[in-house]
């Protein structure tokens, strides 16, 4: 594959997205361009994965300048993996946007675009300021997007939501930008490969460069600095919140497995601090979430949770550590996506995601439930899915790093992420179960407007209710108008999230596959000398 | 001296008015507080080589390093539409950020 198709990655969603502005009548011209570039973002990720699967880097010198001079775009098999995953996200939360309502929204498009390009971008960089710029090119459609929970304006939570998140990106961007400024004052670069090794000879680098560790964390809403992410997150639509759970922590994670390698060289001196933040880090996500009464409060503290997890990797910094936090960083993402995708097709359906409303509203949602029950099983670490694999070879890594109580930790931690699980299951699959037919109504639905509208609509005859279970129109979801749930509606609502559950069993059953990929990607952050050369064309 | 000086200063500012409760005092504290990174970055180049980076046969001894005045550039514009949209936040929406009723998720339209 030629290393000069890399700068197409970030450059043709930024064309893309200006021709989605364009105002075309009825909007659906930017739709389709907008699935047909995120095919042909996947269909370019794995052929990247393809490229770079025996340890190979590509690398781009950006304007054909010489090398140290141009600012590098570099693959390796770690981030054409992360890439392949983040395509693949982007691609099924705006499939569920569009059934869903969010993506009906004129704007939806060029800002998914622009935050494609963004995350290529920060995902192939090698270099630090250029990484400040990518992640900022990827915040800023974010912040548009957060906003709009709703035709053409944003609910006052989405507002609130917004307000948080983006003071608080502003000012951890800003304490990047501080860290890529003491490292240039101290070292003359900020290319990654001329960085190498840097700051394990020199105490004064590895502060610089620490200080952009510790912004890259902050990012990656690790304790104590993760009230943002359980409080922004659930407060925008289900869609979205979708599609950030892939992608903007996992850049961060990704930036900071790849900054350590690369500068640190994984320094042992440095990873108690990793362990020690990481695992509580695991504990304070997983109490958080068990006191949640929301489902997507509860999944976005499951985040934080599991966060711990994928960095845990980097902490033990053994080829078996790097191997499974590789692992886990792609399965994470697929069955968090998963989750709030399934959880959303409900949300968008039933008008709420309270637990305590749901519960007297639900019914049979069979395909959801398995979706549902597949991802969460997944996410609690249990055979046959990918979770168990991911858990299980972290754990083994742990112990053969000889680290007890971290192991003991991330055990504990399973036991109570299921519980949590399980509290969501018996709010919002189980109760259907039992009756099998729609819960009693309720018009005032526990919302204050009151508008109760018959949600039912006239093709419910196989769920066996007679329908007019009442729902709130007090919806996420941008239509305002009589919304009539269709067999195909529902379908195009749970298939994005089925279809994640379905990869999660694949990535179970074929671990072996990815966990070799991630092992050849834990090898060059092992050993960065190939990655090193190729950047500084030595 | 001055540099560092002013940097403390802004960045001493800046955590102030960050820990306000009212929006509008919190993006004045981004604003702060992005002054006194770009400064900080102006002072990463070297601040005594003061000839400007342009023609041929430059003398590296005096003049100044173009490459953290790019930065500079890159980050003034992305702080600045930042700022911006902050500033549309604080208008839209309640003023102030309190806890009230609606903090379980099952608050009005606004």
């Amino acid at each position: 594959m030629n290393p000069d198709v890399l700068p197409l990655l970030v450059a043709v969603p930024l064309v893309a997205a200006g021709v989605a502005l364009l105002p075309v009548r009825g909007g659906t011209g930017a739709r389709v361009l907008l699935m047909t570039l995120l095919t042909a973002n996947l269909a370019a990720a794995v052929a990247l994965v393809a490229a770079t699967r025996d340890g190979s880097v590509l690398v781009h010198q950006v304007g054909g300048w010489d090398a140290g001079i141009a600012i590098p775009l570099a693959a390796d098999a770690l981030s054409a993996l992360v890439m392949t995953v983040a395509a693949l996200l982007t691609l099924a939360c705006s499939a569920f946007a569009l059934a869903s309502g969010t993506g009906r929204l004129r704007l939806f498009a060029p800002f998914v675009l622009v935050l494609t390009a963004g995350v290529n971008g920060a995902l192939l960089t090698a270099d630090l300021f250029n990484l400040f710029v990518f992640i900022e090119v990827m915040l800023l459609p974010s912040y548009g997007l957060l906003v709009l929970a709703r035709e053409r304006r944003g609910t006052e939570a989405s507002v609130r939501g917004s307000r948080l998140y983006v003071v608080f990106n502003l000012v951890v961007s800003t304490v990047l930008l501080a860290g890529v400024a003491l490292t240039y004052g101290v070292t003359g670069t900020v290319n990654l490969a001329a960085l190498a090794g840097a700051a394990t000879d020199d105490p004064v680098v590895a502060a610089a460069v620490g200080m952009c560790l510790v912004a890259l964390a902050m990012k990656a809403a690790v304790v104590p600095v993760h009230g943002w992410l359980a409080r922004a997150y659930p407060s925008t639509s289900p869609a979205v919140t979708a599609l950030f759970s892939g992608l903007h922590t996992k850049v961060a994670i990704y930036a900071i497995y790849r900054v350590y390698a690369v500068v640190f060289e994984g320094d042992q001196r440095y990873l108690w601090i990793g362990l020690v933040v990481f695992s509580a880090t695991m504990v304070v996500g997983v109490l958080g979430a068990a006191g949640e009464q929301r489902m997507r409060s509860v999944l976005a503290f499951h985040m934080v949770s599991q966060i711990g997890y994928i960095l845990l990797g980097v902490a033990l910094f053994t080829p078996a550590g790097l191997t499974a936090g590789i692992f886990y960083l792609l399965h994470h993402m697929v069955v968090k996506a998963s989750l709030f995708l399934s959880t959303g097709a409900i949300e968008t359906r039933y008008g709420t995601d309270v637990l305590d409303d749901l519960k007297p509203r639900m019914r049979r949602e069979p395909v959801l439930a398995a979706a549902f029950g597949v991802a969460a099983l997944s996410l609690a670490g249990l055979p046959p899915f990918s979770g168990f694999v991911a858990k299980l070879s972290l754990v083994l890594a742990a112990l053969a790093a000889g680290q007890v109580a971290v192991v003991v930790a991330a055990l504990a931690v399973s036991l109570v992420t299921l519980l949590s699980m399980l509290k969501l299951v018996n709010a919002v699959f189980a109760p259907a179960l039992v009756s099998g037919a729609a819960g009693p109504v309720r018009a005032d639905g526990g919302t204050t407007d009151g508008t109760a509208r018959d949600g039912t609509a006239g093709d419910d005859a196989r769920d066996g209710a007679a329908g007019g279970a009442a729902v709130a129109t007090r919806t996420a979801t941008a239509r305002t108008s009589e919304v009539t749930w269709t067999r195909r509606s529902r379908a195009a609502l749970a298939a994005p999230a089925v279809a994640l559950a379905a990869v999660t069993v694949v990535l179970g059953l074929g671990a072996q596959g990815l966990l070799d990929l991630a092992g050849v990607a834990a090898d060059g952050l092992l050993d960065t000398t190939t990655y090193v050369t190729e950047v500084t064309g030595r | 001296m001055t540099l560092a000086l002013t940097v403390g200063a802004l960045v001493a500012g800046a955590a102030y008015l960050l820990l306000q409760r009212d929006l509008l005092r919190v993006v004045l504290g981004a604003v702060l507080l992005s002054h006194a990174v770009n400064l900080l970055l102006f002072s990463s180049g070297g601040v005594l080589r003061r000839d400007e980076p342009l023609g041929a046969d430059l003398d590296p001894a005096t003049t100044a390093d173009p490459l953290p005045q790019a930065f500079v550039l890159t980050a003034i514009v992305i702080a600045f539409a930042i700022t911006i949209y902050l500033l549309v936040l604080a208008v839209t929406g309640r003023r102030q950020d309190v806890a009230g009723p609606d903090d379980d998720g099952r608050e009005e339209d606004a």
